[in-house]
């Protein structure tokens, strides 16, 4: 086996692996890239049930109840002009809190979010970019200011 | 003073980093020795500067000195000792500080430990390592200054995030960032050798130590930040294909193909551009991580201390030290001379096939986790992309990694006997068969995958075995013969059974995860709850009172055939100071399976939420991961790193050749 043949042997070896990985890739973006929405987005785009989707926005103030089951969680996720109604059931991060930024993954069903995954920030600076960015096109964001008392200002919009 | 003190140690630190970024260098390309030593005693002195500027900051610490900015913003008076002391790196600044204080104890170590490099290769490391420590440094003194005063001082502070007042935070992040940081030494070996245009065996077996030891720390700390997600609430269990794990996991990746490639550049001098650029890829991925955990551009439920405005700079750090390390590659490494040759069924293309499906893999990762903010970037829509793309890319190609991990070793140098290896794998096979034989049996059709998951653990479990067996003619020869045998093989082959047996081990740990039971229930004072063959019973809940918190305690009676086997005392916390609750899960587990429970919300009559969890085989992940580990530091104490063999091309009764 002389030297340029072993080279090449190298590179369609290397090229055929990367062709599985680049269809693997590809195959798996077309059913699994899950997109974001704002509450906003969501009123004004038709987004169909079942599909995947993340949205994002604060929890609005006075709006988390448990279901009778005791396991069951109901909240609404808003930007200040727009509520999405979210329901979960499952393990909440520890620093879910009314007013706070949120970030949701699940499907929508009949007007209903059906959360299967709850991201929440996770300490007094962080805010999830999605959230900074839906609340800057509802308008309810000031920048430089703490999220804190953005969430406040937002939810006080809310009747 | 004190911290005056700390303050300007870090800036002289910063000096002397510029000094052995330049000064050894220049000696180097004179060939002037006293030049070259120029790095050693910066790259120490550097080392002693950083530690007691970090030892100043723990002081502040622990005493309280809320006349520091990050002390009043991380840190209450109340707090205990241990989260004192590991609030230090539970914040950006200090983080930051830790970071530093590992380059330069690698940088250190380097010029302490490496009497037996050539002159000019060391003082060209060194120099290296002063430029990213130039690079790191005047990043902490002009974006996050840890000494900054509060002025005026405030009584007591804001207290610190409770979700990291966690045992968890004392080991998580100094060991990740030993693995990250520890893969600089690789790089600058990896861009020394390219200044020198020098690359042979005895590089490599000068480089691969270092990356081991990187990769061991690496994995320690992976193990354990998964660890942690998986006894806390809401961080998605114990893997999540986040972008903060991927950050970790991708070095990991190419960590793992740096490792073994670096093995053929040592023992056939072949693969050598292709091990510098892994060297080189390994720690850029490294800065990525660092640059993807610290800017917090990416969604992510473990972002913890970030600040977007801070990003910018570490970014251009980025794309200097990897821009400019790959344009030196591009230049140089065509230079480099191939060396030996081998066939396309030997050890050597066993080991390529490693690299490069451990490199597609890590691409995947790298686009899946990266694919968002460059959508963004150019102005797409938002999205996310969630565990089903890992799982479908990622996934599929580790299974023929795993199948390779088995007959890689049990191939020759140079032109292997394929259809030997894989006889002499019956063995692995037939567990592999049964294993999957009597998932079928208990569980049927349905967790398919998992079931190949758990076949392919044991086909690669018992393969490393099946390895080892054949090296000490196991039943084929005497015992007495078995046991020389035995004692006789080096260090390093040991390492390497027990590394890949540790892999199939956490294999079969994360196959099992599909086997998992949950049982979520409100449960009242005698209540019970049954989950798999246990039953729960809730005795309910008493307040306790924290040092900084107060926690419902509850008290769980985990019985089995009636009698009561173990108490468990899920907890909920509450911190005043940031008005935050935080839960506390109790986990009873034998080795074998884990029983997980967690307490949640209480209703008005003395009921609360118990939520239950029967996960078998899960301790074996991190298990797994220890043995690994364990493999890597075993090979450390190989004999041929401590011998003066480094200038030996070969170690002839090393390797004999297997099945011999």
């Amino acid at each position: 086996m002389t030297r340029k043949r072993k080279r090449l042997y190298l590179v369609l070896g290397g090229l055929a692996l990367l062709g599985v990985a680049t269809a693997l890739v590809l195959s798996a973006f077309q059913d699994n890239l899950v997109f974001f929405y704002g509450p906003s987005d969501l009123a004004a785009k038709r987004v169909p049930d079942g599909r995947d989707i993340r949205i994002g926005g604060l929890v609005e103030n006075g709006s988390v109840k448990h279901e009778a089951d005791g396991v069951t969680l109901d909240f609404k996720v808003t930007d200040g002009n727009a509520v999405v109604p979210v329901t979960y059931k499952g393990d909440v991060p520890d620093l879910f809190r009314e007013g706070q930024g949120v970030v949701v993954e699940g499907k929508l069903q009949q007007g209903v979010f059906r959360a299967s995954s709850v991201l929440a920030k996770h300490d007094e600076n962080y805010m999830p970019p999605e959230v900074v960015d839906a609340l800057k096109r509802s308008g309810h964001w000031q920048e430089g200011a703490k999220p804190g008392p953005t969430a406040a200002t937002a939810n006080a919009k809310q009747p | 003073m004190i911290v005056e003190f700390g303050h300007f140690a870090l800036i002289l630190a910063l000096c002397l980093a510029a000094l052995q970024a330049t000064v050894p260098l220049y000696g180097a390309s004179r060939n002037h020795a006293g030049l070259m030593a120029v790095g050693q005693s910066a790259a120490v002195a550097q080392f002693l500067l950083i530690a007691a500027s970090f030892a100043v900051l723990v002081n502040a610490y622990i005493v309280s000195d809320f006349s520091l900015a990050t002390v009043v913003e991380n840190s209450q008076s109340t707090k205990p000792l241990l989260y004192k002391i590991t609030g230090v790196w539970g914040n950006h600044e200090g983080s930051m500080v830790l970071w530093v204080l590992i380059l330069s104890l690698f940088g250190a170590a380097v010029a302490l430990f490496g009497d037996n490099l050539p002159p000019s290769l060391r003082a060209r490391v060194l120099a290296v390592q002063g430029m990213i420590g130039v690079g790191f440094l005047t990043f902490i003194l002009f974006t996050s200054n840890p000494f900054l005063r509060a002025q005026p001082a405030p009584l007591d502070g804001n207290g610190m995030n409770p979700v990291l007042q966690d045992p968890g935070l004392a080991f998580h992040p100094p060991f990740l960032y030993l693995g990250y940081v520890g893969f600089s030494v690789a790089f600058s070996f990896a861009v020394a050798a390219l200044i020198e245009g020098r690359v042979d065996a005895a590089w490599a077996r000068w480089v691969r130590p270092w990356s081991l030891a990187a990769w061991c720390a690496l994995t320690i700390g992976i193990a354990m930040g998964s660890w942690w997600a998986y006894y806390t609430l809401g961080w998605g269990g114990w893997w999540f294909w986040d972008p903060v794990e991927n950050a970790s996991f991708m070095p990991w990746l190419v960590g793992t193909a740096l490792i073994h490639s670096a093995i053929v550049v040592e023992k056939r001098d072949a693969l050598k551009s292709w091990t510098i650029l892994l060297a080189i890829v390994t720690f850029s991925l490294s800065l990525v991580g660092t640059f993807l955990v610290r800017s917090g551009v990416l969604t992510s439920v473990h972002a913890f201390a970030v600040d977007p405005t801070r990003g910018t700079y570490i970014l251009i750090l980025l794309v200097l030290a990897i821009g400019g390390s790959l344009t030196l590659y591009a230049v140089r490494a065509p230079a480099l001379q191939g060396g030996g040759l081998f066939a396309p069924i030997s050890r050597e293309a066993a080991l390529v096939l490693n690299n490069v499906l451990l490199a597609t893999a890590a691409a995947t990762v790298f686009l899946g986790t990266l694919y968002p903010l460059f959508l963004d970037t150019i102005g797409g829509p938002k999205l996310s992309v969630g565990f089903p793309f890992f799982n479908r890319t990622f996934v599929p190609l580790m299974v023929p990694a795993l199948l390779a991990v088995a007959v890689g070793p049990l191939l020759a140098w140079k032109r292997g006997d394929l259809k030997g290896a894989l006889q002499r794998l019956w063995f692995a096979f037939a567990a592999a068969l049964l294993v999957a034989l009597v998932g079928l049996y208990l569980a049927g059709f349905k967790p398919i995958l998992a079931l190949l998951g758990l076949a392919l653990a044991a086909w690669a479990g018992i393969g490393a075995l099946v390895e080892w067996a054949e090296r000490v003619k196991l039943f084929r020869a005497g015992a007495a013969e078995t046991w020389r045998r035995a004692r006789h093989l080096p260090r390093a082959s040991y390492a390497m059974t027990i590394a890949h047996f540790g892999l199939a081990v956490s294999v079969a740990g994360i196959a099992a995860s599909a086997f998992a039971v949950e049982q979520i229930q409100m449960l009242h004072p005698g209540d019970t709850l049954p989950i798999a063959g246990y039953v729960l019973k809730f005795d309910g809940t008493e307040k306790v009172q924290g040092p900084n918190f107060t926690a419902d305690r509850a008290t769980i009676e985990v019985q089995r055939d009636g009698a009561t086997v173990e108490e468990l005392h899920p907890q909920r916390r509450f911190f005043p100071l940031q008005q935050m609750t935080t839960s506390v899960t109790a986990i009873r587990s034998n080795l074998l399976a884990d029983l997980y429970v967690a307490l949640g919300d209480p209703d008005d009559s003395n009921g609360s939420t118990v939520r239950a969890y029967w996960k078998p085989l899960t301790p074996w992940i991190w298990i797994g991961a220890v043995i690994m580990a364990f493999g890597g530091v075993l090979s450390l104490s190989d004999r041929r790193w401590r011998v003066g063999v480094a200038a030996r091309r070969r170690l002839p009764a090393a390797h004999p050749a297997p099945g011999e």
